[in-house]
């Protein structure tokens, strides 16, 4: 059968007016659904009508998933709050800047407005030759196109990969394991709420999903505790052009600070693996010292240690140390 | 007296429609019974199409009929076709399938069973000039004369090249002026470099849309074209029917930049499939379909061998050229860049040589400066590089090589209508403060350092031979019919005002007759190689000053004396004695009617093109109806120049570039219309640094594939990537071979940005010159860092 891309098919659209009813379609529908919030991911891949849901859940009516409030312990931002109010609402740019600062930094305007923080969380890779339908590891097939010695493999993993070895292209990702977010998850079976940096599936584990989300699942919130309101941030995206781009990497560190030396530490990159990756080594290594380009170049040195170019990606090696370096040493005072 | 239009800034009449989305682009024609048609795509980058079943497809409610190569005439190779059993690129369009609405055309679509058999493909042109190297053509990989034909390099081609170095074997064409060795015998300074400069798609904003449809055996057609009159034309050709049976409106265009030169060929397909089921057929070409139809700039592979004196100046310049040719046609992209670079650099002997190689990638077309734009992005820093080693300044090893306005240049050593381009230079100097700027070029801040670069770049501005037709109705305005297309450039409109000055009106009365073929248009040059404001303001001035002696002549019927004794100003023909002796516009237009004969267009000048004469035939009678063609006389080209300047931060952590300020000026004769020649320059200047720093295409190849199919993969330069601090100027002389004095601008900015941008981020690199676009963060952070370089030096297409 011929192939024809950009021309969305028919759907059965749903637009739910409450959280739960969401889930009893998600439920019903099972492998056949879909959760659309945004759009910017899922449009893209009705459009090429690769993915080709029968039924398709909009998020649109749950205004109670929109908006950011404090809980006690920090805040809570709703999944459908969108990136032009993640990035611009008076709190997050006071108490967790380097989270509005991902935010300002993805795409475009007019996608900051559509598009939701648990979209950017919950997209899908990028990988040029898994969203052209190709079948691929990820697709259900049994090869990584992106990894064989000719592959047009620039913007793909240098660690972490296991088959596949494409990248997590969300901005806000390595901000929120850098806050010690929490994710909350409700699914037919009631709430769970997951770490930041365990949200993320590994290839290793389900290499055909991207987050820990079960089908039928939906990201309501993502909690920012207190501990880490107001410290010292760092955010960096690299990107080709200076909008409109997915990230080559980002970088983002949280640092409490003790006079002049770092009492604790979570940096986290991504762009560098299938998932965004805590560097818990280099926290360790720059715990307790006083920042400098010095340190940073050790702990630059330290994150990229395990790294494994492809056959173009290269640069993302001497590019992950910089940045790793910039974030511990863009807090020199 | 009205005042002089040439040198004012005019809105454009349809500036409004365009803000306010008023504007009729082909897709927002509607017409009764009207279908629409979806394209079947090559899934291979090379195969044939051995069996096609749509049973299924026909069979599905709302699908009506489809259309393959079978229901068209067949084109001799190397050219193309609208559809084809044999594809040459992946994405080239098999079938077309007519369906109720698109949504139906589309599940048709993927209804059809083909059977596609592979055949031998290859993407660069390297690959095929191996000794058993694939061809992308069964019948060849080469265009030789007028003849497809085969060239393979011998192994000893191949193993004669240093290591990195592009192979020289035999070429399909070549030129020399001059003493090449000897020019290199003189030299106290030699570079040998070898260069690659990228494949890019047009990605004009608006896709080839085309609604076609027939009524009383007249074929209608709305599509998305550059030009109109030769759209108009194309068709006729391509069609083979006569231009009265043919209607073309093309009102708006939402940008071409050379792929849309006569419109394209695929705009035959509704114009086919209406004709076969008798309906109306709607092609809305989607942003996917359009990257792989809508042409690209031919990338290049290439050596480049100049030979400086300690002064500067160039005694020897040798250039080979690979062109990445697509499948079809006769890119000549590799040959112009030739030309271009003995008339920037006159170099004292010069050799050119080149292979135009088919590849099975999107069919190529001319782009913004075809040739030359690559050619100066991938040279300038290479100037820059020399003037570092001999110790002299940049700027002046470019003035020194730099043509006077009596330069011979190219393999026919042609001459110009004007040159212009050192006072371009120094004006340039003095704006953007080259000599605070260059003195801070290598200064670091952090871990950014700046860079300042200079591109100077020429290319065609203008041809001549042209028609213009007006019409003095009996309201006294006056009506002027353009042939020209409307895309975007303003010149449809701007280079009315040359006959509106000779005939002294007021800009609020005239009106301009454009987009529509049944309007009556005069035989124009095509939209492309910045003809246009050359070509149209002598036409127009040609038939402004035509209708002016109707006018006299007409004065001096009713009013006395002779033709001579009469002046036009302020919508009168008066008496210069006695200037309150005379006769409005309308009254003469009146007269004119009376008067018949050459007076009312019932009878023309016999030079005029056919198409102008069926115009003029249509209109005879209307009032004072004036059609001319373009005699002026012309000895040499026309050129124009942009000479861009830049001024770059580059972060050498992570190789991002931030361009911190640009300046540029042309030389493109008299300044017709301040504000859009604004646009011209510093638009095309951010076109070329999207070529420099960017832009892109990937292709798998393995499979023959291509992967920057969307425009945040390919990625032209957004609104943040280029500085706030943009500014331009212009010479402002006039072209003396032109009575209006004006000469084309689209083109030469686009070498300009990518040099200046080339040129600065070498500078920023201490004169390390990566030869290679575009300038991606992982390519400068590779050579900075001293990794292994992502891309081999001949890698093509990455």
């Amino acid at each position: 059968m011929a192939v024809i891309r950009d021309m969305i098919p028919a759907f059965e659209l749903f637009q739910p007016t409450s959280v739960e009813d969401a889930i009893a379609l998600l439920d019903r529908y099972g492998e056949d659904g879909w959760v659309l919030s945004g759009g910017l991911d899922s449009f893209d891949w009705f459009k090429d009508r690769i993915k080709r849901p029968t039924a398709v859940v909009d998020l649109v009516n749950l205004d109670e998933l929109r908006g950011v409030r404090s809980n006690g312990d920090g805040v809570e931002v709703g999944a459908l709050t969108t990136l032009t109010d993640v990035a611009t609402q008076p709190e997050l740019m006071s108490s967790y800047g380097v989270l509005a600062d991902a935010a300002a930094r993805i795409a475009t305007p007019q996608i900051r407005n559509r598009g939701t923080l648990g979209g950017n969380l919950v997209q899908d890779t990028r990988c040029w030759y898994y969203r052209g339908g190709w079948p691929c590891y990820r697709a259900g097939g049994n090869t990584c196109y992106a990894a064989s010695p000719t592959a047009m493999n620039r913007e793909h993993c240098i660690m972490g990969s296991s088959r596949c070895v494409a990248v997590n292209s969300s901005d806000t990702a390595s901000a929120l394991i850098a806050l010690d977010a929490q994710c909350v998850i409700v699914g037919p079976r009631g709430e769970r709420v997951v770490a930041a940096e365990d949200f993320f599936m590994r290839p290793s584990v389900d290499i055909e999903r991207m987050t820990v989300l079960n089908p039928g699942e939906l990201l309501t919130a993502v909690r920012l505790p207190a501990r880490w309101a107001g410290q010292r941030f760092y955010y960096e995206k690299v990107e080709d052009r200076k909008a409109w781009d997915f990230a080559l990497m980002t970088v983002a560190s949280a640092m409490r600070m003790n006079g002049g030396t770092i009492e604790e530490a979570r940096l986290a990159v991504n762009g560098v693996a299938p998932y965004p990756v805590r560097l818990t080594e280099a926290e360790s290594l720059i715990r307790g010292q006083v920042p400098s380009d010095d340190l940073g170049m050790r702990a630059g040195d330290l994150a990229v240690a395990r790294a494994q170019p492809l056959r173009h990606n290269d640069f993302k090696v001497p590019l992950m140390r910089n940045l790793v370096r910039r974030a511990v040493r863009g807090v020199e005072d | 007296m009205a005042e002089r239009l040439v040198g004012q800034d005019i809105t454009p009449d349809d500036l409004h429609a365009k803000i306010t989305g008023r504007a009729k682009y082909a897709e927002d024609f509607k017409v009764d019974g009207m279908v629409f048609a979806k394209l079947l795509l090559s899934p291979m980058p090379h195969c044939r199409v051995r069996r096609i079943d749509a049973s299924a497809a026909l069979a599905m409610e709302g699908v009506i009929d489809i259309l393959t190569a079978a229901d068209i005439p067949a084109t001799d190779a190397p050219g193309e076709a609208c559809l084809t059993m044999e594809p040459h690129y992946e994405g080239e369009p098999v079938l077309a399938v007519a369906a109720v609405d698109e949504t139906t055309a589309a599940d048709a679509i993927e209804a059809i069973r083909v059977d596609f058999e592979p055949l031998p493909f290859v993407l660069n042109p390297l690959d095929s000039l191996r000794p058993n190297g694939p061809n992308a053509r069964l019948d060849g990989n080469t265009m030789v004369g007028r003849e497809i034909s085969t060239i393979k390099w011998t192994e000893e081609d191949f193993a004669a090249a240093p290591e990195g170095a592009m192979p020289m074997g035999e070429p399909s064409a070549e030129w020399s002026v001059g003493d090449i060795e000897s020019g290199f015998g003189e030299a106290d300074l030699i570079l040998d470099e070898t260069i690659v400069h990228q494949s890019l798609t047009h990605h004009p904003m608006e896709p080839r849309t085309t609604l076609a449809y027939w009524r009383n055996g007249k074929l209608h057609m709305h599509t998305s074209t550059q030009s109109l009159a030769r759209t108009h034309g194309a068709l006729a050709g391509m069609l083979d029917m006569d231009l009265e049976d043919i209607v073309v409106v093309g009102e708006f265009c939402g940008g071409g930049f050379g792929s849309k030169i006569a419109g394209s060929v695929h705009m035959l397909i509704p114009a086919y499939l209406s004709r076969k089921i008798n309906r109306p057929v709607m092609m809305r070409i989607n942003r996917y379909e359009e990257t792989y139809i809508g042409r690209a700039r031919p990338g290049f592979q290439a050596r480049v061998k100049i030979g400086f004196r300690a002064d500067g100046r160039i005694t020897a310049m040798d250039m080979y050229i690979l062109n990445d040719g697509g499948p079809y046609g006769r890119s000549g992209d590799y040959m112009s860049a030739g030309s271009t670079a003995s008339l920037t650099y006159t170099p004292l002997n010069q050799r050119h040589r080149g292979v135009g190689v088919y590849t099975n990638t999107p069919p190529k077309a001319a782009q913004r400066g075809p040739g030359g734009a690559q050619i100066i992005g991938m040279l300038e820093p290479l100037m820059d590089k020399a003037a570092r080693e001999l110790g002299i300044d940049r700027l002046e090893l470019r003035r020194l090589n730099a043509p006077d306005p009596d330069v011979r240049f190219g393999p026919n050593q042609g001459g110009l209508t004007s040159v212009f381009v050192k006072e371009a230079i120094d004006q340039g100097a003095e704006l953007f403060g080259w000599e605070e700027r260059t003195a801070r070029s290598g200064e670091r801040n952090g871990s950014r350092v700046t860079g300042i670069g200079v591109g100077v770049s020429p290319y065609t501005a203008g041809s001549s031979g042209f028609d213009g037709l007006l019409v003095i109705r009996t309201d006294g305005k006056v009506y002027i019919h353009q042939g020209v297309g409307n895309l975007g450039t303003h010149s449809v409109v701007d280079t009315a005002r040359a006959a509106a000055d000779v005939l002294g009106v007021s800009w609020d009365d005239v009106e301009i007759l454009w987009g529509d073929s049944s309007r009556n248009v005069p035989w124009s040059s095509v939209q492309a190689g910045s003809q246009t404001t050359f070509a149209h303001t002598r036409a127009n001035h040609a038939v402004g000053s035509a209708a002016k002696r109707l006018l006299q002549e007409i004065a001096a019927r009713d009013l006395g004396g002779a033709p001579g004794d009469y002046d036009v100003a302020d919508g009168r023909v008066f008496r210069r004695s006695s200037p309150s002796t005379g006769m409005s516009f309308a009254q003469a237009a009146s007269r004119a009617v009376e008067l018949g004969g050459r007076y009312s267009g019932h009878e023309v000048d016999e030079d005029l093109h056919d198409m102008t004469k069926a115009a003029v035939a249509n209109l005879a009678g209307q009032g004072l109806v004036s059609a001319a063609r373009d005699n002026y006389p012309r000895e040499g080209g026309v050129q124009s120049w942009v000479v861009g300047f830049a001024e770059v931060e580059l972060d050498t952590e992570t190789g991002q570039v931030d361009i911190k300020k640009y300046t540029a000026v042309a030389d493109c004769g008299t300044v017709l219309h301040p504000r859009s020649l604004g646009g011209q320059i510093l638009g095309g200047s951010v076109q070329g640094m999207g070529m420099a720093m960017s832009q892109k295409w990937v292709f798998d190849p393995t499979w023959g594939v291509a992967f920057a199919k969307r425009l945040y993969t390919a990625r032209p330069p957004g609104i943040l990537d280029v500085p706030i601090d943009m500014e331009w100027a212009a010479v402002d002389l006039p072209d003396p071979q032109n009575p209006v004095g004006p000469k084309g601008i689209g083109e030469p900015p686009v070498g300009a940005g990518s040099a200046a941008l080339t040129s600065a981020i070498a500078d920023a690199l201490g004169g390390r010159c990566l030869c290679r676009t575009p300038l991606t963060p992982d390519v400068i952070l590779a050579e900075i860092e001293g990794r292994p370089p992502a891309y081999g030096p001949l890698d093509l297409h990455v």
